[in-house]
């Protein structure tokens, strides 16, 4: 079997395209268990993993923590608002006291770019990154990887499109690196204010192009992946009003029928309906957004596995 | 505890063979016929379970046999025990994991858990492991083509092919047609 050689999970630039193809392939095997009747195996019993999560997440949150449980880890939650951060406590002093108290894997979500990395090289537990400002959001990658793979049996060849936010967006740039480093080719689509520098650059060359308009871009694509617009980040007027963004760039059934006829389409949540994408669509036969959610459990205890048994010594 | 590795195929020397292709079809057709008389009328039909990956292709031929022997066919399945073994992170490279699949659910049935080599019982703890997560059988029986002894819990096959005295420095190895090898089944130990 294709080894896992690191102890954190922090980004998918970082990833070859052989140990994406394993944590798939792991996650795979990991589907079934959440069929079963008794959801849960003793694999990760008397381990502890910490779900540290400084930015509101519902899904993520809730996917680490049934990934956890579903492997008979311990999971322990703490969000922003209960954490002493709000009492002045840094980022990295909460996380050495949390260290302190042995975990196995700390799921960290923060605002600030690079603040996973910053604290796998200062405490002891595994680190996995669960986004970190607009950098990157790995496990969500994997997911839309596993998801793509599922429907279109791999990703070599394919012809993706990101359209929305990108500017802010770690999920688009997880999955530029994923999906390239798989054989894919990645059609970006967004208002310019929305784009940002050096996207062509993160795959290899050919593999990445930028759109600014949305039809063009859905021409014969195999996978459509609306991102929402991250209101919460946007400082300034990057576009009119919503009503506008929506008119050129929401995917509507007039639009996905510019796509291949077997497209699917997919958003990582959460969704803005009427914004980026239309009811219809999101709601329609072409739509694979609760297939992301349901694999995303199962990439998730495929990561946890391979870091929380991260102590395996060599073989004799 | 350290684990116990099975030592890389080179460093391993063939000592000498315990089964040929034809002993070994004779074997396993003696262990489908005690099957079918040591199991009573209730257990019915039979519910065949291999301990992947070599118990799987056994079961899958003890099912032929039964039904070449006259019982009504038994049901099929294989366990994977891969996250359920107790030496999962000691030292040891990260398992392939496989598929379980029972298709059928095992409530109220007699299960019959085949393995190629029975040793240590560990394997057979996980795979009982395995089945409780899935339902409640009936009963719980174990047949292995091999018993090599040198037990470390309280399991015991009801149906065997062949006893064979081991040391700890020796390993069994099963080799079977379904995995592209000739039938056979060999006493290998460490190269001196």
């Amino acid at each position: 079997m294709t080894g896992f050689a690191h102890r954190h999970l922090l980004g998918m630039e970082s990833l070859s395209a052989a140990e994406i193809a394993m944590l798939l392939d792991l996650g795979d095997r990991f589907l079934e268990i959440n069929e079963r009747p008794i959801k849960k195996v003793p694999t990760l019993r008397g381990k502890t993993v910490i779900n540290l999560f400084l930015e509101p997440s519902t899904r993520t949150r809730t996917s680490f923590e049934i990934a956890a449980k579903r492997l008979s880890a311990d999971a322990v939650n703490i969000s922003g608002s209960a954490s002493s951060t709000v009492k002045g406590e840094t980022l990295l002093d909460t996380a050495r006291n949390l260290d302190a108290m042995a975990p196995d894997v700390v799921v960290v979500r923060h605002a600030q770019a690079g603040a996973a990395e910053m604290l796998a090289g200062r405490i002891r537990a595994g680190v996995v990154n669960a986004g970190d400002g607009a950098h990157e959001h790995p496990t969500q990658a994997l997911l839309d990887c596993s998801t793509i793979r599922k429907h279109k049996g791999g990703l070599e060849g394919l012809d993706i499109v990101i359209c929305g936010d990108i500017r802010h967006s770690r999920v688009a740039r997880s999955n530029i690196w994923a999906f390239t480093k798989l054989g894919a080719r990645v059609r970006i689509v967004a208002p310019r204010t929305l784009l940002a520098p050096g996207l062509e650059a993160m795959g290899t060359p050919g593999s990445v192009s930028i759109h600014e308009r949305l039809e063009p871009a859905l021409e014969g694509a195999d996978v459509i992946m609306m991102l929402r617009i991250q209101k919460e980040r946007i400082g300034g007027a990057l576009f009119p009003n919503t009503r506008e963004y929506s008119r050129y760039f929401g995917l509507n059934p007039r639009r996905l029928a510019l796509a291949k006829p077997d497209a699917i389409v997919m958003h990582p949540g959460p969704i803005n309906r009427g914004i980026e994408i239309d009811p219809a669509v999101a709601d329609g036969p072409r739509a694979v957004i609760l297939d992301q959610v349901a694999r995303g459990v199962a990439v998730r205890m495929a990561v946890l596995y391979l870091l929380a048994g991260g102590d395996a010594g060599p073989s004799e | 505890m350290t684990p116990r590795l099975p030592p890389p195929d080179s460093d391993l020397i063939e000592r000498r063979e315990i089964l040929d292709a034809a002993a070994l079809g004779r074997t396993l057709r003696r262990m489908a016929l005690e099957l079918g008389e040591r199991i009573p009328p209730e257990g019915r039909p039979l519910y065949l379970v291999g301990v992947r990956t070599g118990g799987a292709y056994l079961a899958q031929r003890l099912c032929g046999l039964l039904a070449e022997a006259g019982e009504p066919t038994p049901l099929l399945g294989a366990v994977d025990i891969s996250l359920y073994r107790d030496d999962v992170f000691r030292g040891l490279p990260k398992p392939e994991i496989g598929p379980t699949e029972l298709p059928e659910p095992i409530d109220g049935r007699t299960v019959v858990l085949v393995d190629d080599v029975l040793f240590t019982g560990r394997t057979i703890r996980a795979a009982m492991d395995v089945l409780a997560d899935y339902g409640r059988p009936r009963a719980v029986k174990l047949a292995a083509l091999v018993d090599r002894g040198r037990r470390e819990l309280p399991i015991q096959p009801d149906v065997v092919g062949v006893v064979v005295d081991t040391t700890a420095g020796e390993s069994v190895r099963v080799m079977l047609s379904e995995r592209g090898e000739g039938d056979r089944v060999v006493l290998r130990e460490r190269r001196a």
